[in-house]
């Protein structure tokens, strides 16, 4: 591991500032960038802990809820506000790592943790997201973890996080403390298409900090589960995940939010899927039909193809179980 | 490193003691108690937060102590599996794992009692289902993982996945 400077902050205001240098990085959980450091991926000069900046805690507010970036996976879990009112984010992330991580990791960081693909962690082999320029074996090499919609010829690594898929599909925004004041960022619009520039994986400028995540009044309250299909039962990143969220009234699918993980460069909303579940009947039939549509538009490669039936049979689960708790509210 | 001039100052209460000592920024939490402290009752497995031998609890909650920095843990509470029991008087996650014989050449135990006592605390082991789900951050390469559940089903006082009370070993 290269040499770097540690700081500890104590408050948000002027972070941002402080960040604004080439080699400096924020540092909270640190259970991502450590074992970057540790593989020689990532090599910062200077380390700026905002661990402890005072951006914890859940916070119902009139118009949605509020979880604070630096609070810890575990917290989020066990919080009362989001296991009542959020069953969605607390499964995901329920599903996420192992339970010492999600005792050290953050929501911050979490939304902003690498790829798994093989070739992006592996220092030994090129990669255009680690090293611009110095191509993609994915492409036509290992790509059975790699992504079936989003991809581009530069890159084709999937985006691991369960809470971000989550949030995704609950129009979540992520708000971010900048020089010029604070930000607010769809989290779907937060994340980038690889396109020619796989390293550019955020709309975040230099020294931005993420403070809270936000979900809109609207996306709260529903019921909604979290499936996650991985190679072990435990502690794996997923294959395939699906996150569903419905609105039903008098038999009727009045709104619906379908996203899917492990599958898209970025946490991967399907809006063919929910738009063949709103105006219709809340049955069997238009679950099923729903599902089918999830895979539209896969480009999938010889070792990833199982992923198109894996996801259909995901989502078409999780929208079974979605509409088991929703009889049963 | 008395005159490395980037060294930090750390405090940590470790087993209940308050130690200080200078660190590189680089050193993560696992190596400082390792190395600076001497504390090798804490194992190191994987180095990347995959195998849970280097399980401790930081301010009474159990991490990983390779996938932290001593210097993030600066003021905090560290209890180490030196700070659980002694050879004479066993912490009762250390008898059963004894009586249960839940470990083969040892190199995962300590890191398996230190999360499975923070897993009691935690009340996830009502049954076997969940002792095996809340303990999936600790890996045993020589498999003891059936008799790892029966140690700490036995300290929960759990149920079995019939409802029933499971006895302890020695009862059975």
């Amino acid at each position: 591991m290269r040499a770097f400077t540690y700081e500890r902050l104590d408050a948000a205001t002027g972070a941002s500032r402080r960040a604004d240098h080439p080699g400096t990085t924020y540092i909270a959980g640190g259970t991502d960038l450590l074992q970057l450091m540790q593989e020689g991926i990532a090599h910062p000069r200077a380390l700026l802990d905002v661990s402890r900046v005072g951006t914890t805690g859940v916070t119902a507010q009139l118009d949605g809820i509020r979880i604070g970036a630096a609070t810890r996976l575990a917290d989020v879990i066990e919080d009362p506000i989001v296991a009542e009112r959020l069953p969605l984010v607390a499964e995901a992330l329920a599903a996420s790592a192992s339970p010492q991580v999600r005792n050290m990791a953050t929501i911050g960081g979490n939304l902003l943790q690498k790829t798994r693909c093989l070739y992006f962690r592996d220092v030994t082999t090129p990669c255009n997201k680690r090293e611009p320029g110095s191509g993609c074996p994915a492409q036509a090499g290992q790509n059975r973890l790699n992504a079936v919609f989003g991809g581009s010829p530069h890159c084709i690594a999937t985006h691991a996080s369960d809470l971000a898929v989550a949030l995704v599909a609950l129009d979540a925004e992520v708000i971010v403390e900048r020089a010029g004041g604070e930000k607010s960022i769809r989290l779907d619009d937060f994340y980038r298409l690889p396109g020619d520039t796989p390293y550019v994986e955020t709309a975040l400028e230099p020294g931005d900090l993420i403070t809270a995540v936000f979900v809109p009044i609207q996306a709260t309250n529903l019921p909604g589960r979290y499936l996650k299909v991985r190679d072990r039962a435990s502690f794996e990143w997923a294959l395939v995940s699906a996150a569903v969220a419905l609105v039903v009234a008098d038999g009727e699918v009045v709104a619906a939010r379908v996203a899917a993980g492990g599958v898209g460069t970025k946490p991967w909303r399907l809006p063919a899927v929910e738009d063949r579940l709103v105006g219709r009947p809340m049955d069997v039939q238009t679950l099923q039909l729903a599902a089918e549509a999830a895979a539209d538009g896969a480009d999938p490669r010889p070792g990833n193809a199982f992923k198109v039936p894996l996801l259909v049979n995901a989502v078409a689960r999780a929208l079974a179980a979605t509409a088991d708790q929703e009889a049963n509210r | 490193m008395p005159n490395d001039p980037h060294a930090l100052t750390v405090t940590l209460r470790v087993n209940g003691e308050e130690t200080r000592f200078d660190v590189d920024p680089r050193t993560t939490l696992l190596d400082a108690l390792r190395d600076r402290l001497h504390l090798t009752g804490t194992k190191k497995g994987c180095g990347l937060g995959q195998c849970g031998a280097c399980t401790v609890h930081l301010d009474g909650r159990r991490i990983v102590s390779c996938l932290t920095l001593a210097v993030m843990a600066d003021g905090a509470s560290v209890t180490t599996i030196e700070g659980l029991g002694t050879p004479d008087a066993l912490h009762p996650m250390q008898e059963a794992f004894v009586a249960c014989d839940a470990f083969q050449c040892g190199y995962c135990t300590p890191g398996q009692i230190m999360s499975a006592v923070a897993l009691l605390q935690e009340g996830h082991c009502g049954s076997d289902e969940e002792i095996r789900e809340h303990m999936s951050g600790n890996l045993c390469r020589c498999g003891a993982y059936a008799n790892i559940v029966d140690a700490i089903r036995t300290v929960a006082g759990a149920t079995d996945r019939s409802g029933a009370a499971v006895p302890s070993r020695e009862d059975a």
